[in-house]
């Protein structure tokens, strides 16, 4: 780790402020994607702004149809929620697995949807269910929200307050975990919402995307047996040593086929 | 079985574990303490055209760049088995400078080192020091080194080869495989692995120029032959005054067992800057420079006759190196290897030809298992692929081929010692129910799921070595192991072990022998290891060795016990050959009398009741042991696994194992060393694999997130058995386990991988693209 300073601000208009003031400071979560990178030496930002503790960014409750849960809450927080499994329990089940129990007890909901991994799981969740993401000055409609590997709409200095999820019950996430991470190799989150079907995967390697053509056959009373001709945008998958773009596209088939079973048992 | 000796004892080293006391390298911080950072290739192959210390040397903290120039008068990295290619030519040695001076052969391969008051400011400086390379192109995989037009990697060596060893009768295997009546072929690679201990390398060395003394504090299996080598062979320190010590040992799976050139520099640049240097590998550095195992790409081929006899086995391997030979790497795919061919079986003929080739990847090394896994892993596949040929049960072929009588002459050299097979094949299938598996496999087909079962049988030699024997094979050290037993006036004991746990939980198994030799209570026995001032020689501990250590703490038990009887009888006033030992307790038919082993402890130190003329005062015995011959542990195993054909994902649904390691010391650390060699060994079968990039030689599994590790969640409850053909060639019994796991697992997966396929072979690991990929031939891509 290169030599860097590290704040714990006292709150968010404080840790904002200073995130504002210096283009190299960086917001420290849970750290579980920030401190490995920082520990090879991979980046190099002058001051840590420590956000996980801050009251403002904490919290999970209902709010009428949606369930708003704070940027710092912990996935082990997530995953043990009562509100949240009342509401969205597929949301809950999602957290829970998510790495291992140190990744959960450290990792926050805000962390992991500013980082946006290709191969995150809370992407997919947020994608499909059309959640909101407030941040310091906006809120961000998530299908706005991730816009490219590792990228999202955030302005510098812009920090992640909570994310806002509308409730479904009848949702789940089917994870095909990459071997080695453990991460998703591929991910898909199918939800019956009051607009509809709605598939999102994540893990194809360009990024969480909606697999339109699919909700749109489920919606018009097709099966699941009726995705198995039905063309996956071939630009959204890569290959990897873990698993060609073809294979990668073949997993999405059949874990959207066991999401959708899952979400109908 | 005694009160202690072969009982489920608790470890007594794990309370100081769990409760972070132990005591690894990285904890010793001594005073003037100075940190170093080497200065890596980026490169897999490269000219080195320039190196500019001079603004490393500007940033803070920084006390000294070292680079080849400042070692000039250092020798190359040796190799330290010397193996004789066919034609009777020594092998070829590629010359491998402490640090690259002109060229790189591998990522990772130390160029400089910084030594700086802190750990970050070696690191910042490290990254200033300004190299210039010219790249050159790599060859990775072995199958390709030879290859006409393919980059070389050391100049006057040919086609990248190391040595063309042979072993075995080829003539007389030709001729068997000509007339056999069923000759099957057989092409495999064993994926290359990366150790992954948890503890990575670290060393602190400490030069004191007032005694001209050397002090390296190494996480190593062996400290003694590290003090050997700095000693005689780098010049470092006189060997009497140089001392290593590996404190304790985060696991070392083989890969703590090579000499490294990190710790070597280190030691070096302590002389140099006159204070201590410490460098602690991170765990890039482990992935990229820690000795891999395995790597072979083999075409095997066996000849049965018409009822399924094995008449001849013929095998071709070609292994990769590395950019250099490790410390013993030459010996792993020829002396670990060849002669472990005939596994458990007759095998009239065999022969062996091994080529050994450079390569633009980090040298490769022993690893849990050591050659003894890749033979395995051959002869265990390849049978399998046999019995499918000619339409016979898996079991039922290696029943018809076992050895029987021992002791056993094989082809290839060894003479195994003691067995059973047919008892541990008829443990394993009663373990698994193999009986039941066609109920399994139909129920698992209702789901839509695909079950195999795989049957293995290992043996492999353990307890190395008989240093005769090793000798006319190429090794230059003894392989004995040594003990010192030390009884206090209060009958507490010490014991110096030349053997060196770093993981084996050798403070509980040796404390339980002389625990139960002398009746004393296990808490008043404590186990000295791995510093070379405290005991004088020893051998380490690799190849489940720790049999000819603890045969040694026995013999050195028997001394004390003898001259305990000497002093009893003067003090019972009886004939010594009248005084009895058992149970703690001197005895003699000729008196009511009787003297606790801790009251001969003290009457031996106050040495007023016996003749000192005749019995020296103080009780302190040693003993070296070196064994007769090797040991030769062995097992079958029995794996089941489901393939979900959709995915290609498989699922390791039970695992039975039954090993014969003759006398155990302790079943529960036994049980554990089992499934940890398992875990290993179905890691390799299903996940593990260290990749590189074909064209650059870049490691591209350089880190968690694409080294698949096996993991708890990945495994099913182990079933284990025990069988017991003691070996005759220590005094105890013993065989050896530390491998075992790791050699007969891998074929076992396999085997039930193509058994639920139906098919001839897979390479592992077992991805589940290439399983899908097999069972959907026609799918894009
Ligand atoms: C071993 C391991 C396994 C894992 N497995 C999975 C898995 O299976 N699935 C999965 O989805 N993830 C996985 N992860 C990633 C994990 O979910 C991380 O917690 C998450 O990606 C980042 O969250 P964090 O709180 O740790 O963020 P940090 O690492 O602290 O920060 C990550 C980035 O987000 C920024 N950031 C943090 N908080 C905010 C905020 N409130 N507003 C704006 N920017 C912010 C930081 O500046 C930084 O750039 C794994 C991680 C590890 C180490």
């Amino acid at each position: 780790m290169y030599d860097l300073a590290y704040v714990r601000p006292g709150g968010l208009a404080e840790a904002t402020a200073l995130l504002e003031a210096d283009e190299n400071a960086t917001a420290l979560a849970g750290g579980q994607t920030l401190l490995p990178v920082l520990r090879a030496r991979l980046a190099s930002p002058s001051r840590l702004v420590d956000v996980a503790r801050l009251a403002e960014l904490k919290g999970m409750a209902l709010d009428g149809d949606r369930v708003v849960i704070g940027a710092a809450e912990t996935h082990a927080a997530v995953s043990q929620s009562p509100v949240v499994a009342g509401a969205i329990p597929a949301l809950g089940r999602l957290a829970g697995g998510i790495g291992d129990p140190q990744v959960r007890n450290r990792g926050t909901l805000g962390g992991a949807i500013a980082n946006n991994d290709p191969a995150a799981c809370y992407p997919s969740a947020a994608l499909a269910l059309d959640a909101v993401i407030r941040t310091t000055r906006r809120e961000i409609a998530a299908a706005d929200f991730f816009t490219d590997l590792f990228s999202t709409a955030l302005e510098p200095g812009e920090l992640v307050t909570a994310v806002m999820f509308p409730r479904c019950a009848q949702a789940a996430y089917v994870k095909f975990p990459n071997p080695a991470s453990r991460f998703a190799l591929i991910g898909v989150f199918a939800a019956r919402t009051a607009a509809g079907m709605r598939i999102a995967v994540t893990g194809a390697g360009a990024g969480v995307f909606r697999w339109r053509e699919a909700e749109l056959r489920i919606d018009a009373g097709g099966g699941v047996a009726d995705l198995d001709d039905l063309a996956l945008p071939e630009d959204a998958f890569t290959s990897d040593l873990h698993g060609s773009a073809d294979y990668r596209m073949h997993l999405a088939r059949v874990m959207t086929g066991r999401a959708i079973a899952a979400v109908d048992a | 079985m005694g009160r202690n000796f072969g009982r489920p004892v608790r470890r007594l080293e794990d309370g100081r574990f769990i409760q972070g006391n132990g005591r690894f390298v990285d904890d010793v911080i001594l005073p003037r303490q100075t940190y170093a950072a080497f200065v890596r290739s980026p490169y897999a192959h490269a000219r080195i055209t320039g190196l500019d210390a001079a603004p490393a040397l500007q940033m803070p903290g920084v006390v000294r760049v070292m680079t080849a120039a400042d070692l000039a008068g250092a020798p190359d990295m040796p190799c330290g088995w010397m193996i004789h290619s066919r034609d009777g030519a020594e092998m070829k040695v590629g010359s491998r400078p402490l640090l690259a001076s002109d060229t790189v052969r591998y990522v990772g391969e130390p160029v400089a080192v910084v030594v700086a008051e802190s750990r970050d400011q070696a690191r910042d400086a490290a990254e200033a020091v300004a190299v210039d390379y010219d790249e050159l192109p790599v060859v990775v995989d072995c199958g390709d080194a030879m290859a006409p037009g393919m980059p070389q990697l050391h100049p006057a060596i040919s086609d990248n080869l190391a040595y063309d060893w042979e072993l075995g009768d080829e003539a007389a295997v030709d001729a068997a495989l000509a007339v056999a009546a069923h000759r099957v072929e057989l092409t495999l690679r064993n994926n290359r692995l990366i150790p992954n201990a948890m503890e990575p390398r670290a060393c602190n060395a400490d030069w004191d120029a007032q005694d001209e003394k050397l002090t390296v504090w190494m996480t190593h299996q062996n400290p003694f032959g590290m003090r050997t080598l700095y000693s005689a062979y780098y010049g470092l320190a006189a060997e009497h005054s140089l001392r290593i010590v590996s404190p304790d040992v985060g696991g070392g799976f083989g890969a703590k067992a090579p000499n490294y050139p990190e710790e070597v520099v280190v030691a070096f640049a302590a002389k140099l800057v006159r204070r201590p240097v410490k460098w602690t590998a991170d765990r890039t550095e482990a992935f990229l420079t820690d000795a891999h195992g395995r790597d072979h790409l083999t075409t095997a081929t066996l000849g049965l006759d018409a009822e399924g006899r094995f008449l001849a086995l013929k095998v071709d391997t070609i292994a990769n190196m590395g950019g250099y030979l490790s410390t013993t790497g030459s010996l792993i795919p020829t002396y670990m290897y060849g002669t472990m061919l005939s596994g458990q079986y007759v095998i009239p003929a065999i022969h062996c030809r091994t080529r050994a080739v450079y390569t633009n990847t980090c040298p490769v090394d022993a690893y849990r298992g050591a050659g003894r896994p890749e033979a395995a892993y051959v002869v265990e596949r390849i049978v399998n692929v046999a019995a499918r040929a000619i339409g016979v049960d898996q079991a039922e072929i290696r029943r018809r081929n076992f050895i029987r009588d021992f002791p056993y002459q094989t082809p290839v050299l060894f003479e195994y010692d003691s067995g059973d097979y047919e008892g541990s094949l008829n443990q394993a299938l009663a373990l698994s129910d193999y009986a039941g598996f066609p109920a399994r496999k139909a129920e698992a087909a209702a789901r839509g799921k695909l079950r195999g079962i795989g049957v293995a049988a290992y043996v492999e030699a353990c307890g190395i070595g008989p240093s005769a024997i090793l000798a006319k094979l190429g090794g230059g050290a003894g392989m004995w192991d040594s003990a010192e037993v030390r009884v206090n006036p209060v009958g507490t004991v010490e014991v110096l072990s030349g053997a060196h746990s770093h993981g084996q939980g050798h403070a509980t198994t040796l404390a339980q022998l002389v625990a139960d030799r002398f009746g004393v209570p296990i808490e008043s026995i404590r186990i000295v290891q791995g510093d070379t001032d405290r005991i004088q020689a020893g051998t380490g501990t690799y190849g489940s060795r720790a049999s000819v250590g603890m045969s040694a703490t026995f013999n050195a038990c028997e001394k004390i016990i003898a001259k305990g009887r000497r002093i009893c009888a003067h003090l019972l006033q009886v004939p010594e050959d009248s005084v009895r030992f058992a149970d703690g307790v001197f005895a003699s038919a000729a008196t009511n009398k009787t003297i606790p082993f801790g009251e001969m402890a003290a009457a031996a130190h106050a040495a007023n009741a016996f003749p000192t003329r005749e019995i020296e005062p103080g009780l302190v015995e040693s003993s070296f042991f070196d064994p007769p011959n090797f040991t030769y542990p062995s097992g079958v195993y029995v794996a089941e696994v489901e393939i979900d054909p959709l995915t290609g994902v498989t699922e390791v649904a039970a695992f039975s194992a039954a090993d014969d390691f003759g006398i155990i010391a302790n079943p529960m650390i036994v049980e554990g060393q089992i499934h940890g060699g398992l875990t290993q060994g179905i890691g390799q079968a299903l996940w593990e694999e260290c990749r590189y990039d074909p064209d650059t030689a870049q490691l591209i599994t350089a880190s968690y997130l694409d080294y698949g590790m096996p993991r708890a969640d990945g495994l099913p409850e182990f079933r284990l058995a025990f069988g017991c053909a003691p070996s005759p060639s220590n005094p105890l019994g013993m065989k050896g386990c530390g491998e075992a796991g790791a050699i007969g697992s891998p074929p076992a997966v396999i085997n039930a991988i193509c058994d639920a396929l139906a098919i001839d072979h897979l390479d592992m690991p077992a991805r589940p693209e290439k399983v899908w990929r097999l069972l959907h031939p026609k799918a894009a891509g």
